[in-house]
């Protein structure tokens, strides 16, 4: 088995996408959107990891395995953070 | 093939097995990292909640020119990454060593810039301490705990990252000499791609500190 | 080469005997016995810390040393053998000898990374020995800040330091168990062919590896406070040390998880061979270790329900916590269920298995009573808790332990133990345990709190009682050092298989050639096949 070799196109289409991305998410930090700022500020970052990770780092030509080991990570990390949240919120700690 | 049949550690059946765990390898390696960093981010989140007039004015006295310069450095560092793996991946001996090297240069460029933004900070009395100071024109002295909280977790989230960089950068200039030698084959190319899941993993931390730390309430 | 070698008789103890041959070796068997040996040192250093606190409890006044000295043995005790006995001890000592035999591999994974984390290991250790000489550290071995942060005047930082390192050693060795289980598996080997010890270390690595990186961070915030005043938690900055203890317990209460999960794998195996049955439910104790694994990462405020918690959190992580019983009881029963009808020999590994099971039980439902946040304002930091967890990680990790080195040390010298002995040391250490820990409950019911140097003269007799368990203990847990090292030299020749166990480590000889196997393996059954094995030997 030899494994997914990715164009260079494909290489450059991402690079361009998260150059553009970019340039969007400091723009839009500049317009006043109440609560969606940061809503469309993380939303922005997470499309960017995505794309990172699913043709940079070839999880879309990797086996499930690999995929299943990224999503147990960040599903890990949000299980750490909503769990810790949940003490501050209803503590009244964070606002 | 013959020289990538000596790659074949003792313990393995074949090359595939190999780069398969090498590959799972450093996956877990990375579920690792993301925890690592993911307390960073919780506490941000939390202080970030516990402080938000506190942190946007912080947020204001980086340089988001400087940021948004590091963040492209870093997103062309990832590119050049990636060709670095792809031409080992197809065999192109040369082309590996020239995307190493640019990818090194972009690496020590993003230092270089974190560098200088360092050193404002320390002449602006902005590092947290006992010597740290928050009044005009950077904000309110009334936020001074909150700030100094900012820049705590600014410190940490930054500092950690360019301790990952500092790393990479070096086992990027380690891996050039093998590269050199034309040790990386179409059928063996396994160090080339960790280090690259572990460069853009790199990156994708700072894809999430950008925006975090430098564009808080900027409107 | 390998092959005639094996044929005259050579195997992975005799394949060189210089230093160099050991100190460099990349054979996951040594290294296991490195690991044993370093290990070995430091339970004996953290059983005379914990011989200090017994002896200046013999009595209510503190007579023999001063607050302060015994905040630093009881630190000292924790520290000790939680990160350097407890977490490591199993997984890297029996894992690593086991995982690539059972699994039928030449070696795991990664044999360099292995050896790094031999050597990550005693760095932390002397880096953590060298703050121990320099005076101690006096925190408990929670570190809760701001105590650990600001008002500690003992060497915090450095301890901090070599946990952190420490913690490299742990993520090595989990890192190769996940990659060596996935990917080297023998042929025929399928996921519910595995041996349940195999299953039990799958789990265990998947919280060493989101676990682990948790406290290494939380820990380095705390030494960058103390150090360079990065005050992360400083109340002062309008930081929260509550955020310490949630950071702690992301990690430290799996952590509990990874000491036992690798027991229970232990104790399958041991049941199933001297019960000569296959393991009743094999799916279910599967999954059960899995689940443990997963439900351990939603349950840690339970140790925060009187820390200043949100009662809202209270509430939720104390339903959360009694979930993980589920899984834990499940594999009780079914262990129960194995033994049932079953042809039951009493051999030391079963003593201790069987020992296992009474005192894991009762360390577990003490574990819901805990969780039930009325009951847990009681008895939080008294000796209610101690004991509990002592029923889990002494009574629990540490008999698994032991029946593991019993069980396997045919295999891993290829000598047998003595008989009279072993059997003489397991009674000693299952009397001397109850014996030690069971008054504690009593003690911390009536509200003795832990901690404390001296107490109320009515808390005498059962600790006098305590005191005298934990003597019967350690003679119970000092007798294998000198008949195992014994049976070294005189122990009588063990043969491949002494206890007709079924399972991949036992096909090859003892002890094993380099390579593991003479030839590849390859499995045709099911995992614990003594019924048919049976059928066929009669």
């Amino acid at each position: 088995m030899s494994h997914h070799v990715v164009s260079r196109k494909v290489y450059l289409a991402i690079f361009l996408a998260l150059m553009v991305l970019t340039v969007v998410t400091v723009a839009v930090a500049f317009v006043d959107l109440g609560v969606f700022n940061d809503i469309v500020m993380l939303t922005i970052a997470v499309t960017k990891a995505v794309l990172v990770i699913l043709y940079f780092m070839h999880v879309k030509y990797s086996g499930k395995l690999t995929a299943l080991t990224v999503i147990a990570g960040f599903f890990f990390f949000v299980v750490m953070i909503l769990l810790i949240m949940m003490d501050y919120w209803t503590r009244g700690f964070v606002t | 093939m013959s020289d990538s049949a000596s790659m074949l550690a003792h313990h393995f059946d074949d090359l595939d097995q190999q780069r398969e765990a090498s590959s799972l390898g450093m996956w877990l390696f990375l579920v690792t990292e993301i925890m690592f960093f993911g307390v960073l981010f919780c506490a941000y989140l939390i202080y970030r909640g516990a402080n938000f007039a506190a942190f946007a004015e912080a947020s204001h006295s980086l340089d988001i020119g400087l940021g948004a310069f590091n963040t492209a450095v870093l997103i062309g560092s990832s590119l050049t990454m990636a060709l670095a793996v792809w031409s080992a991946q197809v065999g192109r001996r040369k082309a590996t060593v020239w995307f190493l090297v640019l990818t090194i240069i972009l690496g020590s460029v993003f230092l270089g810039v974190k560098v200088i933004e360092y050193s404002a900070k320390f002449e602006h009395h902005h590092v947290p301490g006992a010597t740290f100071d928050w009044h005009a024109p950077y904000g309110d002295p009334v936020n001074q705990d909150g700030a100094e909280m900012f820049f705590n977790l600014y410190f940490a989230m930054t500092g950690l990252h360019a301790i990952h960089m500092v790393i990479g950068i070096a086992i990027l200039a380690v891996l050039i000499i093998p590269a050199w030698q034309g040790k990386f084959t179409p059928e063996w190319h396994n160090p080339m791609e960790c280090l690259g899941l572990y460069w853009h993993f790199v990156d994708i931390v700072w894809i999430f500190l950008f925006p975090l730390l430098y564009l808080i309430g900027r409107h | 080469m390998s092959t005639h070698a094996a044929e005259l008789g050579s195997n992975y103890l005799t394949n060189g005997f210089s230093l160099k041959s050991w100190l460099l070796t990349k054979d996951h068997k040594r290294i296991a016995i490195l690991y044993m040996i370093s290990i070995t040192f430091f339970f004996i250093l953290g059983g005379l810390f914990a011989f200090a606190v017994r002896l200046e409890l013999l009595t209510p006044a503190g007579d023999l040393m001063e607050a302060d000295t015994y905040n630093r043995m009881f630190t000292m005790h924790g520290v000790v053998m939680i990160f350097f006995f407890l977490i490591p001890s199993i997984p890297a000592v029996l894992g690593n000898f086991l995982v690539p035999l059972m699994v039928g591999a030449k070696d795991l994974a990664f044999p360099k990374i292995n050896l790094a984390s031999w050597y990550v290991y005693n760095l932390a250790g002397i880096i953590t020995l060298g703050a121990i000489f320099m005076g101690g550290v006096d925190t408990g071995w929670t570190f809760y800040t701001p105590f650990s942060t600001t008002y500690s005047n003992s060497y915090v930082v450095l301890t901090v330091v070599g946990l952190f390192i420490n913690g490299f050693s742990s993520i090595f060795t989990g890192l190769n168990f996940i990659v060596t289980i996935h990917r080297m598996r023998a042929p025929g080997l399928t996921w519910f062919r595995l041996p349940l010890f195999i299953w039990g270390h799958y789990a265990t690595s998947l919280i060493i590896m989101l676990g682990t990186p948790v406290i290494a961070i939380t820990l380095a915030l705390l030494a960058a406070e103390r150090s360079l005043h990065l005050g992360i938690f400083d109340p002062a900055l309008g930081g929260d040390p509550i955020l310490f203890q949630h950071l702690f317990w992301f990690y430290s209460h799996p952590a509990v998880y990874i000491m036992i999960l690798p027991s229970m794998g232990v104790i399958s195996e041991i049941i199933s061979a001297f019960a000569r049955q296959k393991v009743f439910g094999y799916h279910f104790v599967a999954f059960a270790s899995i689940a443990i694994a997963i439900l351990g990462f939603l349950v840690w405020g339970h140790h925060l329900f009187v820390s200043g918690q949100s009662v809202y959190a209270g509430l939720v992580f104390s339903v959360l916590s009694m979930l993980v019983g589920v899984p834990s009881a499940v594999k009780v029963f079914n262990w129960t269920a194995t033994m049932f009808k079953g042809s039951i020999s009493r051999e030391t590994p079963m003593l201790y298995a069987l020992g296992f099971i009474g005192l894991f039980t009762i360390g577990g439902l003490t574990g819901v009573m805990l969780a039930t946040l009325g009951f847990d304002v009681h008895v939080h930091d008294t000796y209610f808790v101690v004991a509990h967890f002592h029923y889990i990680m002494v009574g629990g990790a540490i008999m698994g332990y032991l029946g593991g080195i019993h069980f396997w040390w045919p295999k891993m010298t290829g000598r047998l133990y003595p008989e009279f002995w072993s059997k003489l040391s397991a009674g000693l250490v299952f009397i001397g345990f109850n014996l030690t820990f069971f008054p504690q409950f009593v003690l911390g019911y009536l509200g003795m709190p832990r901690r404390y140097w001296s107490y109320p003269d009515e808390f005498q007799v059962l600790n006098v009682l305590s005191t005298a368990g934990a003597t019967v203990l350690g003679v119970g847990y000092v007798m294998p050092l000198f008949y195992l090292t014994y049976s070294l030299a005189f122990g009588r020749a063990a043969g491949d298989n002494p206890w007709g166990a079924y399972g991949l480590e036992w096909e090859t000889t003892s002890p094993p050639p380099t390579e593991n196997f003479h030839h590849q393996p390859v499995v045709t059954g099911e995992a614990y096949d003594y019924p048919s094995l049976e059928a066929k030997s009669v």
